[in-house]
């Protein structure tokens, strides 16, 4: 049994993590579990749905099949992690409140990181580009209509463009 | 005024920032884990379960299987209000545990666990021995005699029949000259598919049993609990955090009765049960298939003489919300296009698949599928535009449902398809797709909506509100009616401000309901909150209005009738002077030494009236013929839901039934294995749920009528926006190539066999030769 249980080391949303984790749990458990970062959803815990995605090292994730011992000496970022201390929140969050692209807010989480993802490279994208990379996201409430339209908002705001 | 305004969602800022708590994120980790053992057979009798290996896993707390159920107590599980006549009561049919099985996945055995992967582990070694019976997946095959029967109280597996019958059909199909049109067509199961599954957990406090449920309807549940219990209904007490969507599978009691045995065969323990994505396809509801024959007879002149409906609903293995589902497409069916000789029968069947059960539209969407597509053909057998033959035939203006009452007070269609072809620039892209030729082609299609807001008068319609002010003169607003992710706390929140006459701020929304505290509300369904609340807000808003003026009066020493409430300010009307503060009101009135009042507002309003909200789709489609693939172009909706309370989020709850319309019409599909009964696709990679890259820009758009009978002018939203999509895309589709599909979704299989069935395309293999 002495194998089933190994320390980690990893950055969580800033902050420099040491935990010991089960080797057969994944990166959703150990954020929803060990540090109640729930803003990771389970909507399918098979890499389907987006709802449990986060960045590490600046790359999107499905981390409900990202081994939780594959984090160690990681940087993982959540959507707690998007917030600033003060409470303020980014361009892409307000986004998606003035684009009334948020109802039942189940997969907002995971399509807020994706975004995040997309805009931190700082090109433009075409809204094909975008549905491209977006694609991992299941919603059944929106549509998708407005997560895009928050997503090239705040795209073309970051790059100092009006929308056409 | 805040309605009519696209404010900002109230809950919004906490749901982009992962505060919002749904119900996993609620529950303590001290709970016990419970996981379900389901049949592996679709129809039989279980002989014996052996746990012996199951119970050696560390961390197995209890196993309980489905001869452990000492105490039947059938319960029914549909969202429906209890009704006091036992005539109405909805059918119960299910058993928190059962020894017959009905369908492959039914649920006979539970193991409970101190954690998941102990849970797991024991429930691939418990053993069961069945006995096998036969089982049916078809409606009509399972209506036969000597088909395998599910329940003995239903022969012929009939849950009920419901039968129409307005004229004399047989004489009036004699009258000479009429073109007879006939179709058959036919709609898949498929399931909601909101992304937080369902996900219950309960324990024992003080005696009573506490549920906290992803659920629409935490009054229903609670008293079904209690049903399945066997114990009082005040010794639950159900919870409902934001849940992550529900489109109706929610509005069904799933796994709380079971959950909360648990909790008491475990000594009161916090019991999770979470269910997997897996287990939602299969084990919680699906939407009814059904199977629609049209018989139209119409005249030269393009009218119809009379027109018959039969509809064979798939209920699946239990009832659930049953016939009401068919029975509301079907009384469609007369409505819509309105003739003076019609017969409809529908029957709802038994068969050994998952129980069907509510989900957006309520068996509109079905109606819909069936009904546009013949208007369609009827159009093309006479040999008329489909617009122009549905403009005459459509519900006129003034119709009224003698039933329902139901008025059509606007020419809501004609508005709703103007401005949609306006949008899509139906007119010339109809005329351009005529005739075409080649392997790709476009086509423009149209489908309407019939959609009844609320229920009354088939059951009971009422709303309770509470307002109670705090000392800042903001107040908590209350409702029995609930969030689902539609935006309902935002439009209600809205709703009070105005009524009172405070600033939106001032409104705290009390989301989560609570049946110890929340007023007594059924919850969210057809298309009804802001219907329904609205009638509740007024009231209690006016009466805590007339609270609040009236200590005002004692305050001002002015008459209650020069005083109003005024954006959070005592007002005199005759000059329009503050003359107070409704915080300093509100703090003197709770903390007055001479006259201290505790400032609430209750209030329950009963509702009589429902009300039509129509409205229609148009798609543009490209069809590439030989690969047998739909490209949706362009799509538009256009409703008429009233006056719209906040338009920002009507769109958007309209993208999202688009969305839904869209898989229904092209992609989704629950299949069943024909040797086993198994579902084949019951997983959100096989199962084909629209992503991003299947749709194009969805176009939202508006007629708003004011609705006579409404609080606020407005009606239903929540499901309409699912109705007409699918049809439109079908009827698009034939646009293109000529080609009538009647069997949803016309996915690349179906579109296959009938390019193949028209010629369209050739199956000869172009390959060498194998022989």
């Amino acid at each position: 049994m002495s194998n089933r249980y190994k320390l980690i080391k990893c950055t969580i949303n800033g902050k420099e993590r040491e935990v010991m984790i089960d080797v057969r749990a994944s990166l959703t458990d150990l954020l929803r579990n060990d540090f109640r970062l729930t803003s990771v959803k389970k909507g399918c815990e098979v890499g389907e749905c987006g709802a449990c995605n986060v960045l590490i090292n600046g790359e999107c994730f499905n981390s409900c099949i990202y081994l939780a011992v594959w984090a160690d000496g990681k940087e993982i970022l959540t959507l707690e992690g998007l917030s600033d201390p003060d409470g303020g929140i980014s361009d892409i969050q307000q986004a998606f409140i003035d684009e009334a692209a948020v109802q039942c807010g189940f997969c907002t989480p995971g399509a807020i990181m994706s975004a995040v993802e997309i805009l931190n490279e700082g090109r433009e994208l075409s809204d094909e580009e975008i549905r491209i990379r977006m694609s991992g996201h299941l919603c059944r409430c929106t549509g998708y209509e407005n997560i895009l339209r928050a997503v090239k908002k705040t795209m073309l705001k970051r790059l100092g463009k009006a929308e056409q | 005024m805040y309605t009519g305004k696209s404010v900002k969602r109230v809950d919004a800022f906490d749901k982009v920032t992962g505060r919002t708590r749904y119900t996993d994120d609620l529950c303590d980790r001290s709970a016990y884990i419970a996981k379900v053992l389901h049949s592996t057979i679709a129809h039989g009798k279980v002989l014996k379960i052996d746990t012996s290996e199951a119970e050696k896993i560390p961390g197995v707390v209890k196993i309980l299987t489905c001869f452990d159920l000492k105490e039947k107590h059938y319960f029914p599980t549909a969202g429906h209000p209890w009704s006091t006549d036992p005539g109405h009561q909805d059918v119960a049919d299910r058993l928190i545990l059962t020894d017959t099985v009905r369908f492959y996945g039914d649920d006979i055995a539970a193991v409970v666990a101190e954690d998941e992967v102990a849970a797991s582990q024991a429930l691939r070694l418990i053993k069961v021995e069945y006995e096998e019976y036969p089982f049916v997946l078809d409606v009509q095959e399972a209506m036969k005699d000597g088909a395998p029967q599910l329940h003995e109280a239903f022969p012929n597996n009939i849950l009920k029949h419901t039968r129409i019958s307005n004229g004399d059909y047989e004489k009036a199909i004699q009258e000479p000259g009429l073109v007879k049109v006939e179709g058959w067509y036919d709609t898949p199961t498929v399931q909601h598919c909101h992304i937080e599954n369902f996900i219950c957990y309960t324990e024992q406090v003080n005696g009573r049993i506490h549920v906290v449920s992803s659920t629409q309807i935490p009054h229903i549940v609670r008293r079904v609990v209690a049903q399945a219990l066997g114990i009082d209904w005040g010794l639950v007490r159900v919870e409902k955090p934001y849940i992550g969507g529900g489109f109706g599978n929610k509005q069904d009691v799933l796994y709380e009765p079971l959950c909360a045995w648990l909790t008491l065969q475990t000594g009161g323990h916090l019991v999770k049960l979470d269910v997997s994505r897996e287990e939602t396809f299969v084990c919680n509801r699906v939407r009814h298939a059904i199977r629609s024959h049209i018989v139209s007879w119409v005249r030269p002149d393009g009218t119809y003489a009379a027109r018959k409906l039969e509809c064979f609903s798939d209920q699946g293995a239990y009832a659930s919300h049953g016939h009401s589902i068919c029975a509301k497409g079907a009384g469609s069916f007369p409505q819509l296009y309105p003739c003076e000789n019609v017969e409809v029968d529908a029957y709802t069947i038994f068969t050994n698949k998952p129980a069907a059960g509510a989900m957006r539209g309520y068996g509109i969407p079905q109606a819909m599928w069936a009904v546009e597509s013949h208007t369609e053909e009827v159009a093309a057998v006479i040999g008329e535009d489909p617009l122009v033959f549905r403009r005459r035939n459509l519900m006129p203006v003034g119709y009224e449902d003698g039933f329902s009452k139901n008025k059509l007070y606007t020419d809501s269609f004609n508005q709703c398809l103007d401005k949609a072809m306006e949008a899509i620039d139906y007119k010339r892209k109809f005329a351009e797709y005529q005739n075409q030729t080649g392997d790709v082609r476009r086509g423009i299609g149209m489908a309407v909506f019939w959609y009844n807001t609320a229920v009354w008068p088939i059951s009971l319609e009422s709303s309770s509100c509470r307002m109670v002010l705090n000392q800042d003169g903001s107040f908590q607003l209350q409702l029995g009616e609930t969030e689902i992710g539609q935006g309902a706390d935002t439009a209600f929140s809205q709703m009070a401000a105005d009524v009172v006459g405070v600033p939106l701020e001032k409104v705290h929304i009390v989301s989560c309901q609570d049946t110890d505290v929340t007023p007594f509300g059924t919850g969210a369904y057809a298309s009804r909150q802001t219907y329904v609340a609205g009638f509740a807000i007024r009231q209690t808003g006016l009466l805590l209005k007339e609270k609040i003026l009236d200590y005002a009066h004692e305050l001002t020493r002015m008459p209650v009738y020069n005083l109003d409430i005024k954006d959070g300010n005592i007002v005199r009307t005759t000059d329009g002077q503050a003359l107070m503060s409704l915080a300093e009101l509100a703090t003197e009135a709770l903390y007055s030494l001479s006259d201290s009042r505790h400032i609430t507002a209750e209030s329950t309003y009963q509702i009589k009236s429902n009300a039509y909200s129509f409205g229609c789709t148009i798609a543009e489609v490209e069809v590439d013929i030989p690969l047998c693939k739909v490209k949706l172009l362009n799509v538009v909706n256009a409703h008429d839901a009233g006056t719209l309370i906040n338009p920002a989020l009507a769109e958007a709850q309209v993208h999202g039934g688009m969305s839904m319309g869209i898989g229904y019409g092209l992609s989704e599909k629950l299949i069943f294995d024909p040797k086993t009964g198994r579902a084949l696709n019951n997983n959100l990679l096989d199962y084909k749920l629209s992503t991003f890259m299947d749709h194009p820009h969805l176009q939202a758009l508006f007629v708003e009528n004011p609705e006579p009978t409404s609080a606020f002018g407005t009606k239903g939203l929540g499901e309409p926006p699912a109705c007409s999509v699918a049809p439109a895309i079908r009827n698009a589709i034939y646009h293109a190539t000529g080609v009538a599909v009647n069997e949803a979704p016309v996915n690349p299989h179906i579109l296959f066999k009938a390019f193949t069935e028209a010629g369209l395309i050739n199956d000869e293999p172009k390959g060498p030769s194998q022989s």
